[in-house]
């Protein structure tokens, strides 16, 4: 699975812009499927299963897109001003480099800094792509970039830009090629702009109309020195979402996924987590209401260029999801 | 068929009619959820030509014009018709109300200014303590919106009524090649639009929905777009130019639009990233016809278009704001030929618009 | 007239936190299923029950909601055997020392939220109000009793028992907005001995605190063709007396603003005139803060009223309110509905001659 984490965490796709990504998933999943399309706002959605009749219509949800940078201004000596596209920290940024889409690369660099405690806001920024002039420069107002940094494998641990939440898509690309037996009709979502408002996964939940749906993404980790206080470790297995900043999941889909990684022997974690969300807090609120759960895998540095995950609590989650939507969901 | 909707290869003028159409729209008040004014008056202009109206539970006022062709490509175009403004919310002695603001109304733009209160325009002002009796430490900070009442006149208490909406007193005039007036965010929008609406081309179905509540949360839009289902959707809007010099002569890097450069094309701001396919359509509109345009900033702000592009399955969305200056304060100004050019670009882009822009997948190009 | 208090008291002792309304729900269920014609459960916990109404089909039909769920805590991590809380809901930090807890583990354990000594906290918090993050749950047990009976995710709601006060005065720890859902009982009962030709559909909404969950998916299943919402606000009070609150017993409130459609008002208003109901006036600039505010903008948009009873304390365990103000509000409800004529509708469409 290395291969294919390496794969997905290297393509480009800031929100708005996942169409490089979603021909990576494609490819993976199109000898598995039943069925896929891509929708209006160009989620990838694939089918897989029929429903039998103890069955529902399942829709899983993880985020093809990452966090990114946009550009806003190009300055007469040829410098490219630029605003964030989802939640990049401004002090994540200086040194960085960053890819666009056209494949100008650049590096961030700062104004002077007004004073030394101060931290820099996105606005004392900029891309220097060496360019010296606005007419020779590469990049034009409205281009989109990504951070641009190689996947690092420490062994169990693997370290990369956007593991938020290509880690997801590989697991959800696992779970669909390892799914054999299920009741139901599964819908396997790779959904667009979930880091800038869950808005690929508004939409798709939409159409596909589902009885359940699971949100595979990233949590936080509370196991680093003097970090946030938070219960989640690396390494501990798939964390059971409770609650988030924007939902409560469902007690009966906490409860059915606890039932289904003890019976199978899969360790997996509790999650309450103070702020931020997942794409299952609107395929909740879609039409006449969706129960709606997630499962977590830990990640460390969250919206950083380097993410870490630790590769066996992504084999945990592929078989916590195995167990789930190979049996009967009653709720 | 009506004459006006016969097709011709020149876009209808901004001339005194419209302008004299803006002025009226201008200096109506409609502030979010109290939209009567102005929807009257669009009203009235787009009855006769009309196919289908229809007002909702909200207040937005739905115009179709139906295509000469079967299964058209259904085209929603989308523009807000109320404005940032306030609310009386307490009613004090002596004539004196108590307000809130409706929308982001700038705070630094409220002390002596004088307003419009309720449906029939009554005059207030809202004050501020003579320079005199203001301490220089109190002159250090801005005046809280606790401190400033709507004065009605010792004898106006009957004036208003809690509830009541209220706007700046600002009429409308003309300024050599620029327009300077209330509210032009997003009049100008609704003045495009009803002219897009009288010039309708026969191949789509043209859904012109004048909305309500956009500026307290898109509201409007989220009904009117389920309720129409268009195939796609354009929110057409005023947004700020912040073309002024920085104060220590460095390039401003931060102006987001700027007046003279022709209509906005959005590619993201804080609530949509724009369909690629549509943004590179109106550009490329705007290319053959010669008609200037600019890319707006990415970042902030937002449109009708960033809850219209989430409704039900996904609808591909673009924003085109004609520019203004001084947004959301008592008097905003923008100039004729963008707004010329918008109306010239939406104009061609309906013409031009064909099923074939969606064959494709969502990427670029 | 129907005694509402035991029904509301019942309430107030149950649990019932956004998300895990499923006790309250049920209490509720059992006293409103002999004054409906149907009940039932919404995919995400609300309950919905049907009156139906004696005009000829195609019925319109009146959405009555009012939310059921509760604030209160969540067990976000242990230390020690003590237990790291987190919020469900709005809850003020500087309320929770020295709150008596019911920590719903493998079994429910009683428990009392305390504050560190300011020598155990960040020096930033020392003679402070403390933040909710450095507050404890004390259940009495060892550490390892603790461990097994307890896990991250499990809620704490608030022992609160409620009481009566002199003057008609109920308090309790989850009025907001049990209060409510008192007066759309009240509603159901006095409809018994009336005749309407709408149907309605009452609705104990879930998860207001939280996402507006119920508001928002309940209407997209009923499809109503309006809808009346109530729920709390702000009754005077001590250091509460400005212009956002409303006297205590002084009668219902009716919202106005964005999120309420001006006929409806219109015709709430005039029949609590004529009935002599008394009433004040709440202006609401943007945001109505109820579940009106998700229900106006479901599927093509549904017309709202929002009536709202006086409450002190919003969003503590000793709410208190006006006995009289959840019968009033009933009651005007109900005399409202049982004069809805079947076009009632058409007679509230906007201004303009169309």
């Amino acid at each position: 699975m290395k291969e294919l984490i390496k794969k997905l965490v290297e393509c480009i796709g800031p929100s708005g812009f996942e169409h490089i990504v979603r021909d990576v998933i494609k490819d993976e999943i199109a000898p598995f499927v039943d069925e896929m399309h891509v929708d209006a706002l160009g989620n990838l959605i694939a089918r897989k299963g029929t429903r039998k009749e103890s069955g529902l219509r399942v829709m899983l949800s993880a985020h093809m897109d990452e966090i990114g940078i946009i550009a806003t201004h190009i300055d007469e000596n040829g410098f490219v001003r630029f605003t964030t596209v989802g939640g990049v920290f401004p002090r994540n940024c200086p040194g960085g480099r960053v890819r666009f889409m056209n494949g100008a690369q650049g590096v961030i660099g700062t104004e002077r800094a007004e004073s030394a405690d101060k931290a820099y806001t996105i606005e004392q920024l900029f891309i220097d792509v060496g360019a010296s002039s606005r007419t020779d420069c590469p990049v034009k107002v409205g281009d989109v970039a990504a951070f641009d940094r190689p996947m690092l494998d420490l062994g169990n641990r693997l370290v990369a830009k956007a593991m938020d939440d290509r880690i997801s898509v590989a697991a959800q690309i696992e779970t669909l090629r390892r799914l054999k037996d299920t009741p139901h009709e599964v819908y396997f979502v790779f959904s667009v702009q979930e880091e800038v408002g869950l808005r690929g996964a508004t939409t798709a939940a939409y159409g596909v109309d589902p009885d359940v749906g699971i949100a595979v993404d990233i949590t936080m980790t509370g196991d680093t020195p003097r970090g946030t206080k938070m219960e989640v470790a690396l390494g501990k297995g798939p964390a059971i979402k409770v609650r988030d900043g924007r939902m409560l999941s469902d007690p009966r889909l906490v409860k059915l996924m606890v039932e289904a990684a003890e019976k199978a022997g899969i360790p997996y974690q509790m999650e309450v987590l103070e702020g931020g969300t997942t794409d299952a807090s609107v395929i909740q609120l879609t039409r006449a209401g969706v129960p709606s759960g997630c499962v977590s895998i830990p990640c460390r540095y969250v919206h950083s260029p380097s993410e870490m995950v630790d590769i066996r609590d992504v084999e945990h989650a592929v078989r916590l999801l195995l167990e789930i939507l190979s049996n009967p969901i009653l709720l | 068929m009506n004459p006006n909707s016969q097709p011709s290869a020149r876009p209808p003028a901004v001339g005194a009619r419209q302008i004299a159409l803006l002025e009226k729209l201008s200096n109506a008040c409609a502030v979010s959820g109290d939209e009567s004014e102005v929807r009257r008056i669009v009203l009235d202009e787009l009855k006769p030509v009309a196919d289908e109206i229809k007002h909702d539970a909200l207040g937005n006022l739905l115009v179709i014009r139906k295509a000469h062709v079967e299964q058209p490509l259904k085209v929603m175009i989308v523009a807000h018709m109320d404005e940032v403004g306030f609310m009386i919310v307490d009613k004090e002695e002596g004539g004196l109300f108590r307000f809130e603001l409706v929308g982001g109304v700038s705070k630094s733009h409220l002390a002596g200014k004088a307003v419009w209160v309720g449906e029939k325009h009554h005059n207030g002002v809202i004050g501020a303590k003579a320079i005199h009796l203001v301490s220089p430490e109190e002159q250090k900070n801005p005046i809280s919106i606790e401190n400033l009442r709507i004065d009605m006149g010792p004898g106006g208490a009957d004036n208003a009524r809690v509830g009541d909406r209220a706007a700046f007193a600002t009429s409308f005039r003309r300024a050599g090649p620029s327009l300077i007036g209330k509210a032009l965010d997003n009049r100008l929008g609704v003045a495009t639009l009803i002219e897009l609406v009288k010039h309708a081309p026969g191949h789509i179905e043209l859904q012109a929905a004048f909305t309500v509540q956009e500026e307290i949360g898109a509201r409007g839009a989220i009904v009117a777009a389920y309720a129409l289902q268009p195939d796609l959707a354009i929110a057409l809007d005023s947004t700020p130019a912040y073309d002024l010099p920085d104060w220590d002569g460095q390039e401003n890097t931060r102006y987001n639009t700027r007046l003279g450069f022709g209509p906005a094309i959005y590619v993201a701001d804080a609530g949509t990233i724009s369909d690629p396919r549509l943004v590179s359509f109106l550009t490329a509109v705007a290319e053959k016809y010669r008609i200037p345009y600019q890319i707006r900033q990415p970042g902030g702000g937002g449109t009708d278009a960033g809850v219209v592009h989430r409704s039900r399955g996904g609808v591909p969305s673009v924003s085109v704001s004609i520019p203004g200056r001084y947004a959301h304060t008592p008097a905003g100004l923008c100039r004729i030929s963008d707004w010329r050019h918008t109306l010239a670009l939406l104009y061609h882009a309906l013409q031009d618009i064909t099923p074939s822009i969606l064959e494709s997948e969502r990427r670029m190009p | 007239m129907m005694e509402i208090t035991p029904f509301l008291k019942k309430l107030l002792s149950l649990p019932g936190l956004s998300a895990y309304e499923t006790p309250v729900r049920e209490a509720i269920a059992e006293t409103w299923r002999p004054l409906v014609d149907e009940l039932e459960v919404s995919r995400v916990g609300s309950l919905h029950g049907l009156r139906r109404g004696v005009a000829p089909e195609p019925r319109p039909r009146l959405l009555l909601a009012a939310h059921m769920d509760a604030v209160g805590l969540m067990v976000s991590g242990m230390i020690d055997g003590f237990l790291r809380i987190t919020e469900v809901g709005g809850v003020d930090d500087r309320i929770l020392p020295g709150q008596l807890v019911t920590v719903h583990g493998r079994r429910d354990l009683p428990g009392v939220i305390v504050q560190p000594p300011d020598f155990l906290l960040p020096p930033d918090q020392r003679g402070k109000p403390v933040r909710r993050e450095f507050l404890l749950v004390d259940v009495g047990l060892t550490p390892d009793e603790v461990g097994k009976l307890v896990r991250t995710g499990d809620l704490v709601s608030f022992a609160q028992q409620p009481f009566e006060l002199p003057g008609d005065a109920l308090v309790g720890h989850s009025l907001d907005n049990r209060a409510s859902v008192g007066a759309l009982t009240v509603c159901l009962d006095e409809l018994q001995h009336m005749s309407c030709d709408w149907d309605v559909w009452a609705v104990a909404t879930a998860q207001e605190e939280e996402t507006f969950l119920g508001a928002y998916t309940s209407p997209f299943d009923l499809r109503p063709d309006m809808a009346l919402v109530v729920d709390v606000t702000h009754a005077k009070g001590p250091g509460s007396n400005d212009y956002r609150t409303f006297g205590l017993g002084k009668g219902v409130v009716l919202g106005w603003g964005a999120n309420i459609h001006p006929g409806l008002y219109k015709a709430v208003k005039e029949l609590a005139e004529r009935l002599e109901v008394p009433f004040q006036i709440e202006a609401m600039s943007r945001h109505s803060g109820t579940d009106a505010y998700a229900i106006q903008v479901t599927a093509e948009g549904i017309p709202c009223m929002v009536l709202s009873i006086p409450l002190r304390y919003m969003h503590t365990p000793v709410e208190l309110v006006s006995l009289k103000d959840i019968y009033r509000t009933g009651h005007l409800l109900a005399e409202f509905i049982a004069r809805l004529k079947p076009d009632f509708m058409q007679k509230i469409t906007w201004e303009e001659p169309s």
